[in-house]
């Protein structure tokens, strides 16, 4: 039990830190420019499979570096000619503008390198196990993830706290007419932290791919519950975005793990009452509702507290 | 806004005449439905026919949330799904217990499926709007979605609920077998649910739905409140996607967890955007077209969902009023007699048009083809003319035809832009633009 405790735990805060690392540029691209960008999971799957393919041509460390520049580089592209354009059309043409480019990336992807997983694989030196509690060898690898995470994270909020460019950043967030008036070009600044915001999810995809599958779905299964984060966070509030992820990283680790259900807990059911609701309820383990708890979770913070953990507004 | 919100102007013709073209527009379309299995009576048309007219009436309920009050759902799917499932278990239920029931009437369970959960999780939903709305849309369309895997008994786990609509009492003599009776069937069902969909869009309920979508404070002012306004239109929409859903069951006797998924939701957005939200025909136009596309690519290309998100992405950047909208720009230039100031410019703008579309649809068939069979032919076949993904002369043309088209298109779009501030400068001097 203890052994369990100790793994899922270390598991859940490294795929809670990865949650961050999206939900964080996600919510800084919103909070700045209104725009909740439907395809940033595409771009951490974009980071995985460029990772993959630089991986295979001049090794991972450069991909490493390469992959979320590239990422980035598409992000930015896609805010100067696309969003900024549709921006005279509204909050909802540019919602839908990147809802329609999370299917062109989807479709683009599984086009070029198939729809079946690619074999992506951990670099060989950190193919070893780092440590083993419990008898359970923990891989370096996913050491590894943890400390990059931590790193970007404690990064970022250097570079937002205490420097001048973050400084510009946060004021473009509530003032942007008064820092345009300063004479920053605020419009480089949103696309500055587009792309930013875009290669930390770049970031994401390379490290997480290889521990991961790599696969064209991936971004349409971990984005849904990208949403939930921010949402369950409270828009636009990044240390709600960091709560959120933490806890549903840890809950999705933790409900995985576990095998119990209402006829282990309770016993079985009286075989006589035959198949229906009550049985597939009473029979389902918390590993197999693992994938429906984060939306149980949206659907309950909204009725308990609408404007989400740490948000302010109610939009 | 819809096209009869407007009201009448001035130079329109009388009252009297404006009703009876509104009528004569109905019987035409219904006259359209009964005869067009007459004119194309091959088993594949009758097929394409019924999935149109259920992907309609599933267009314009989305519209009821999108066009008419603003609200961008990204989980319309689960109404429809429901009401699919609705249907399933009534018609197996009636089956089996004799209840006299008929065919025609089932899908007003897949209704009553749909309204029922849109009673229960809208008010929830709809609390907010914006943003907000589409992300909670979403976070409740994956929870029913997922659910419906683990609630086997309810939802067939992974392979879906069969039924066999032949086995309700029979009515007038038609036992529901053939496709034709199908299609008739859904026919009615369009024309039903059009009638009354349209009609909603005319009462004092649909105008305040239009106010809350532009403008939420100043309806609070008058005296409503815009959460119950939401919480209705969510209700009404749930009520005819259910409907659409519960043909669609009757259509193909089986409901499945693929009904209630990210899929279905994301075409029936597709489909209303691309038609267009502003008006009650738009996602008439969007449904018939994407509908159309889905049936016609998949057999051509294996990429068509591509092509689905490119057509998407350009609606949404370079004419967010959709089809529909392009189509209405037009109007009052017909009638102030300026078009032909455009016209022009539209041919000289087609072929550089033309050949850039075909660079783009030549790119990706290349390189789908490139990668998906490297080891088999690699020959494509576009409009007859056969080209070889791996040689280099197909990606120079392609390049060739993008760039170059490009380049020669961007100036006739300026003549396009330049010629229409001519037309609708003529067609407001004469009073027909305001």
């Amino acid at each position: 039990m203890l052994e369990l405790i100790v793994i899922s735990t270390l598991n859940g805060v490294l795929f809670g830190m990865l949650l961050f690392l999206l939900s964080s540029g996600l919510t800084v691209i919103f909070s700045m420019m209104g725009v909740l960008n439907f395809a940033h999971a595409s771009f951490y799957m974009l980071g995985a499979f460029f990772g993959y393919q630089l991986t295979k041509w001049i090794g991972f460390w450069p991909a490493l570096i390469l992959a979320p520049l590239l990422v980035g580089a598409i992000g930015m592209a896609v805010e100067r000619y696309g969003l900024r354009n549709t921006h005279k059309h509204g909050h909802v043409a540019e919602l839908l503008l990147t809802f329609g480019l999370a299917f062109a990336i989807e479709e683009i992807v599984s086009m070029i390198w198939g729809r079946s997983p690619v074999d992506y694989r951990v670099p060989e030196l950190l193919d070893f196990p780092a440590f083993t509690i419990f008898s359970t060898n923990y891989p370096a690898f996913k050491i590894f993830m943890l400390a990059v995470s931590v790193l970007i994270f404690v990064v970022l909020l250097i570079v937002l706290k205490r420097t001048r460019v973050g400084l510009i950043v946060q004021a473009a967030l509530t003032h942007p007419n008064m820092v345009a008036h300063l004479g920053h070009n605020v419009g480089r600044v949103f696309m500055l932290v587009f792309g930013v915001g875009c290669a930390l999810a770049g970031v994401a995809g390379v490290i997480a791919g290889p521990a991961l599958v790599t696969q064209s779905d991936m971004a349409g299964l971990l984005g849904p519950i990208l949403f939930v984060v921010i949402v369950f966070g409270g828009l636009g509030s990044l240390p709600g975005a960091f709560i959120a992820s933490l806890v549903i990283g840890l809950i999705q680790t933790f409900a995985v793990a576990l095998n119990g259900s209402l006829a282990s807990a309770f016993g079985p059911l009286d075989p006589s009452m035959g198949s229906s609701v009550l049985t597939d309820i009473w029979n389902v383990t918390i590993a197999q509702i693992a994938p429906i708890l984060p939306y149980v979770l949206l659907v309950l913070i909204l009725i308990v507290r609408p404007m989400g953990l740490m948000g302010t507004r109610e939009t | 806004m819809t096209d009869a919100a407007r009201p009448a102007s001035p130079i329109a013709a009388t009252a009297r005449s404006q009703d009876l073209k509104f009528y004569a527009i109905w019987l035409i379309a219904a006259i359209g439905l009964v005869a067009l299995p007459m004119i194309f009576p091959s088993g594949g048309s009758l097929t394409s026919f019924s999935l149109i007219g259920i992907s309609i009436i599933f267009a314009l309920s989305y519209n009821i949330l999108l066009g008419q009050t603003g609200l961008l759902s990204f989980g319309h799917a689960v109404y429809y799904g429901l009401g699919g499932f609705a249907v399933v278990h009534m018609m197996n239920a009636a089956a089996a217990h004799g209840w006299p029931i008929p065919l025609p009437f089932i899908p007003l369970f897949g209704g009553l499926g749909g309204l029922c959960f849109a009673a229960v999780i809208g008010w929830v939903m709809t609390r907010r709007a914006g943003t907000v709305f589409a992300m909670i849309s979403l976070g409740i369309g994956e929870l029913v979605a997922s659910s419906s895997l683990i609630l086997r008994s309810l939802f067939g786990g992974e392979s879906g609920i069969t039924t066999d609509r032949t086995a309700l009492p029979h009515m007038f003599g038609w036992t529901f077998g053939p496709q034709i009776q199908i299609y008739y069937l859904i026919a009615f069902w369009v024309m039903i649910a059009a009638i009354a969909m349209y009609a909603l869009t005319r009462t004092p309920f649909g105008r305040i739905c239009n106010a809350v979508r532009d403008n939420p404070e100043r309806v609070e002012f008058i005296g409503y409140d815009p959460h119950v306004v939401r919480y209705l239109a969510c209700c009404f929409s749930g009520l005819f996607a259910g409907i659409a859903g519960g043909l669609t069951a009757i259509n193909f006797e089986i409901a499945n967890s693929a009904y209630l998924g990210a899929v279905q939701s994301g075409l029936v957005l597709f489909a209303t955007f691309i038609g267009g939200t502003a008006y009650f025909f738009g996602p008439i136009l969007g449904a018939i077209l994407v509908t159309y596309l889905q049936l016609g690519l998949t057999s051509l290309t294996s990429v068509w969902q591509l092509y689905f998100g490119i057509i998407f992405i350009g609606i949404v950047m370079f004419s967010p009023g959709g089809i529909a909208g392009i189509l209405m720009m037009h109007r009052p230039l017909i009638r102030a007699g300026t078009l032909r100031t455009v016209i022009p410019s539209y041919l000289i703008a087609l072929l550089p048009t033309l050949v850039l579309i075909c660079g783009v649809i030549l790119g990706i068939e290349t390189i789908a083809r490139y990668t998906a069979n490297q080891g088999e032919g690699n020959a494509i076949n576009l409009f007859g003319i056969p080209f070889n993904a791996t040689a280099p002369s197909t990606w120079i043309v392609a390049i060739a035809m993008i760039v170059g088209g490009y380049l020669v298109a961007r100036l006739t779009w300026r003549r396009i832009a330049e010629a229409w501030d001519r037309a609708t400068t003529g067609a407001r001097d004469r009073g027909y633009l305001a």
